[in-house]
């Protein structure tokens, strides 16, 4: 509606601006109160820009600065929370393990031990065995050292017998046969 | 006026409001743009912020990507110490590029098609500039025109031709906005124009009148690039004004 009447009125001028003959935009006489209008119009734009919009959409760009960081500083401190849980789980896995390491070894130490008494016992019992053994063997040839003594002499007894026809009293031979190194 | 293509500029009185101290302060075309270009961007980004959101929806992106792309503009340019300026560049940039994007509608005025807005506009860069540099400074701001290490001959050449680009930067930087903004709408009512002429010439007209047409697209796309790229080479331009206001020395 405004514009149409506008367009209106600026046909009428137009025919009228033709007699002028002037170039609109250098027309002195529109100046003042374009002067005045912009003047009024870019005033209150100014103000209303300084006094409202500005502080506006620098107060929103501000909270949304405000929240970024707000939020950026609380991932900082999740981030650190979750670091510091791993150490943490890191650091009990580290005290299982050796003490699991602990427990295998102690196990280890006293299933070595007891095998090693177990061993001992044996051996010393083997020993005993032995010895005992050995005692026996020990009895067995002296008996049958000294059988071999008697045997020896009646065996030269009747050797000498046959030989020479003579008896020869067992004094004698047994004489002989200790200094032949019996 | 359906094949003039200046007719597009002329300032037509809505309500007027003659002779206020010998001015004529009407309620014109250009004010009513005015004050939807303000209405538009103050809307925009009121409704859009309203939420507040952490998480920002697709339009508070947008209301913050402009924010932050201006922010980051000046921060590059003059520093932490320019963010004082930011509103008036954040209101500039805005200013521009929604009076810009506004005058694409076909038969909507453009509020920077008029040397004067863009003037008064620069001309306000430049008396921050100034005012805020002595301000500041004091009389170690005309520093600025005397760059270090030039030979003492040479010196009153290169303040000459510094004080004179400094003169004209406000030139500049509003005839920038200007014509780019008038030589587009003009070049773009012309080849629109082109085809409506040539397609009263029956058949072969028609035919014709496809390459304007096609050339009418392509430089509609052109002046959308041309709206948001003149806001922000105005934008940057004021951040580097701006910057000098801060360290004079070069």
């Amino acid at each position: 509606m405004f514009v149409t009447e506008a367009l209106a009125a600026s046909v009428e001028t137009a025919a009228n601006g033709a007699e002028g003959g002037a170039f609109p935009p250098f027309d002195s006489s529109t100046f003042a109160s374009q002067l005045f209008w912009l003047a009024l119009t870019f005033g209150f734009l100014y103000w209303f820009m300084s006094k409202v919009i500005v502080p506006r959409i620098g107060g929103i760009l501000e909270t949304r600065q405000d929240r970024i960081a707000q939020d950026i500083d609380r991932a900082h401190e999740l981030k650190s929370d979750a670091d510091e849980a791993i150490a943490a789980y890191e650091q009990e896995l580290a005290q299982a393990k050796a003490t699991a390491g602990e427990i295998g070894n102690k196990a280890r130490d006293a299933a070595k031990s007891a095998a090693e008494a177990e061993r001992q016992k044996i051996e010393a019992d083997l020993a005993g065995k032995l010895a005992e053994a050995e005692t026996r063997i020990a009895a067995v040839r002296d008996k049958a050292m000294a059988d071999v003594g008697s045997v020896a002499a009646e065996t030269t007894e009747l050797i000498v017998k046959k030989l020479i026809g003579e008896t020869v009293t067992r004094t004698e031979i047994d004489s002989a046969l200790k200094t032949a190194g019996n | 006026m359906a094949n003039d293509p200046i007719s597009q500029f002329q300032i037509s009185k809505i309500i007027p409001i003659e002779n206020v101290g010998g001015l004529d302060l009407s309620f014109t075309n250009s004010s009513l743009f005015m004050v939807a270009t303000v209405a538009v961007t103050s809307l925009f980004l009121y409704l859009t912020t309203a939420n507040r959101g952490l998480v920002p929806g697709r339009l508070q992106s947008l209301s913050e990507m402009s924010y932050e792309f201006v922010a980051s503009m000046l921060r590059d340019a003059a520093g932490t110490q320019g963010m004082r300026f930011f509103p008036l560049v954040f209101s500039l940039f805005m200013f521009v590029l929604i009076a810009n994007l506004i005058g694409m509608f076909p038969y909507f005025f453009t509020v920077t098609s008029s040397i004067i807005v863009t003037f008064a506009l620069a001309i306000l860069v430049i008396g921050t500039v100034v005012f805020y540099g002595f301000m500041k400074h004091g009389l170690k701001f005309l520093g600025l025109f005397v760059p270090e290490g030039v030979p003492g001959i040479l010196v009153p050449l290169v303040v000459a031709i510094e004080v004179i680009s400094f003169l004209s930067r406000p030139i500049s930087l509003s005839v920038r906005l200007f014509a780019n903004m008038l030589a587009g709408h003009i070049t773009l009512k012309v080849f629109a124009g082109f085809v409506v002429s040539l397609s009263t010439f029956g058949v072969l007209g028609i035919g014709g009148a496809i390459l304007p047409l096609l050339m009418a697209v392509a430089l509609t796309g052109l002046e959308f690039l041309v709206a948001f790229l003149q806001a922000y080479v105005f934008a940057v331009l004021t951040c580097m004004y701006l910057n000098d206001a801060l360290h004079p020395s070069h």
